[in-house]
């Protein structure tokens, strides 16, 4: 059992490791791409011809391809995401000061989804076949198949602009927790709708899958309140693919908010990545892209070993999917 | 006719319940929308008349105009011939790609297999939007890098599932026979394996459709997709969402009428997945 969950865990560590280092030769190769003259394309045309070769010559752009490649994978291990081009200040610190918005942003979403789609998906199982469960099912998709950007507009409009309820644009006066949170409550509603329908379905499909177990029938001969069986035991056991939907969902949300941050002007890392691209300012993208993918990669990692420490059957199975 | 009694079976199937049957009016709307686009558009999508800016809904423009005057309800219509576009050849490219990866993984050593299915890993975990910047950001926005993207995005999908039908059939008896009978790789192949896997995977290529199109709109809305003054519906939501304090016409017709087309996509998507088969759950 031991060397199985030692062999489960170093498999994952390798493959996002691997994964990890695919992003970055994929960002190298890209960089490494760019059409015609980079320190045109980086700097628009309307850099100077000095100004020109003294980036190349900083940015290391006229040394061989192996070399830039070694120096780039050896700044990115010790930390260092290069330099902005327009303002000279290093990526990684522009990176983390902006990190903590978006941080904000993803969890509460997944928070907010948890909280509204897993009692709707435990309604929608104990009253199965019922209307409910039909206008349910279909709200569900409704929420899954409309893209967050549109939702948010439409929030926007509706909560901000018609109702006037709450304020619209930014993340709020730093010194201002109230004032934070209520610009959160739209941007969070809007990226979380979504999960709320893909969590609401899941839940719903694997509650009435153990039901049907027998080790619930067991308990209801024996008398065990209904209430407890539905929500104690088989809500347990069903939570199981919640977590591994949300460990392959961070990605999408993370997708999601750079939409939401930029239709709600909020700082974070979608919205740097956006006024970087605007500008052609590669080396924030290149670095503002790799944190995102690794990120992604830890919370995807911690959510498979979780899902394997909650379920001792998954470990036997290899990997967590 | 005969060969076509499957699909009107399938069909009727899907139409049987009330959200197969409302997904499947919705994709024939758009569908004919797209096809039929410059004789159900009333206007030009792209004359200007500013004297007309914001107009409201009227008998002349019956969706009202734009913040240039132009008729909103012709831009959403040729919206939807581009949208179909992008997503038809996105997922085209996609089908290829994966079901050529997917059959190659099944056949491959071990070793192989193991390498293309972490590249199918790779890209499926990867924040598809995010890496969509940064491919931008190199090669400029194009509608052609949306199909790039998104094909991209999508074979995974494919290739997961391709493989695991070939996998499954691998061993089957028939193709035993086949193989001492003398018949070559391609053969099988082309004759045996793909006419076997294609049913499940024209079932993902379907549930797949809504995924592109919210790709290709969330693109074009941030100005990295389809360049304006094309009309895809991102970038008529995009012009909507600038002229907000104007007007909230614009803006509201065409969130709308993309949240009905997905909508409407993912419905008879699913409800196909059913009538075709309820195994196959879609990998997300």
């Amino acid at each position: 059992m031991r060397a199985e969950t030692a062999r489960y865990l170093a498999s994952r560590l390798v493959t996002s490791a691997l994964i990890v280092l695919g992003a970055m030769l994929l960002l190298f190769a890209l960089s490494a791409l760019v059409p015609g003259d980079p320190a045109v394309t980086l700097l628009g045309p309307q850099a100077t011809p000095e100004f020109a070769r003294q980036f190349i010559r900083e940015m290391g752009l006229d040394r061989p391809l192996h070399e830039r490649l070694w120096l780039f994978l050896t700044n990115v291990l010790t930390g260092n995401l290069g330099t902005d081009v327009l303002s000279g200040r290093p990526v990684a610190g522009m990176v983390l000061s902006v990190m903590p918005y978006t941080f904000v942003l993803t969890f509460g979403a997944i928070g907010l989804a948890v909280l509204l789609g897993v009692p709707l998906g435990v309604f929608a199982a104990t009253h199965r076949g019922s209307l409910a469960d039909n206008v349910l099912a279909f709200i569900s998709v409704a929420f899954i198949a409309v893209p967050s950007f549109v939702v948010a507009i439409l929030l926007l409009l509706v909560f901000s602009i018609w109702l006037n309820w709450l304020p619209v644009l930014g993340a709020g006066n730093a010194d201002d927790l109230w004032d934070q949170a209520r610009r959160l409550i739209l941007p969070m509603a809007a990226l979380a709708i979504g999960w709320v329908g893909f969590i609401a379905r899941l839940v719903r499909s694997s509650m009435l899958e153990v039901m049907a177990e027998p080790h619930i029938r067991t308990m209801r001969a024996y008398g065990i309140p209904e209430r407890l069986v539905t929500y104690k035991y088989a809500l347990k056991n069903a939570c199981i693919p919640t977590i591994a939907l949300l460990g392959m969902g961070v990605g999408r949300l993370l997708g999601g908010a750079v939409l939401v941050e930029i239709v709600f002007a909020r700082p974070g890392l979608g919205r740097l990545i956006f006024d970087a691209l605007s500008v052609r300012n590669f080396p924030v993208v290149q670095g503002a892209v790799l944190v995102v993918v690794v990120l992604f990669v830890v919370v995807n990692l911690l959510v498979d070993l979780s899902y394997s420490a909650i379920d001792p059957r998954m470990r036997r199975g290899g990997a967590a999917k | 006719m005969t060969a076509l009694r499957p699909l009107v079976q399938v069909l009727r199937q899907v139409c049987g319940t009330v959200p197969g049957a409302l997904g499947f009016a919705i994709v024939l709307v758009v569908l004919g929308a797209a096809i039929f686009a410059p004789w159900v558009a009333t206007h030009d999508p792209d004359r200007l008349d500013i004297m007309n800016r914001f107009a409201a809904p009227s008998a002349a423009h019956w969706l009202g105009t734009d913040h240039l005057g132009r008729d909103l309800y012709s831009r959403l219509v040729h919206g939807a011939s581009i949208a179909m576009a992008v997503a038809l050849s996105a997922i085209a490219a996609a089908l290829t790609a994966g079901t050529l990866l997917g059959i190659l993984a099944a056949w491959m050593p071990p070793r192989g297999e193991a390498a293309v299915l972490i590249l199918f890993d790779v890209i499926s975990s990867f924040p598809s939007l995010v890496l969509a910047l940064a491919i931008v950001a190199v090669f400029g926005p194009s509608t052609f890098m949306v199909v790039v993207i998104a094909g991209i995005t999508l074979t995974p999908h494919f290739g997961r599932v391709a493989r695991a039908q070939v996998l499954t059939l691998r061993s089957a008896p028939f193709l035993e026979a086949e193989r001492i009978l003398g018949a070559g790789l391609p053969r099988i192949v082309f004759r045996h394996i793909l006419p076997n896997i294609m049913g499940p995977l024209i079932v993902l290529a379907s549930m797949d459709i809504p995924v592109v199109i919210t790709i290709e709109a969330g693109l074009s809305f941030l100005g990295l997709g389809v360049r304006p003054p094309l009309a895809s519906w991102g970038v008529l939501i995009q012009d909507g969402y600038q002229y907000l304090s104007d007007s909230w016409v614009p803006v509201v017709v065409s969130s709308a009428a993309l949240a009905v087309a997905t909508l409407g996509f993912t419905l008879f998507g699913e409800a196909l997945r059913d009538a075709v088969d309820p195994r196959i759950r879609q990998e997300r």
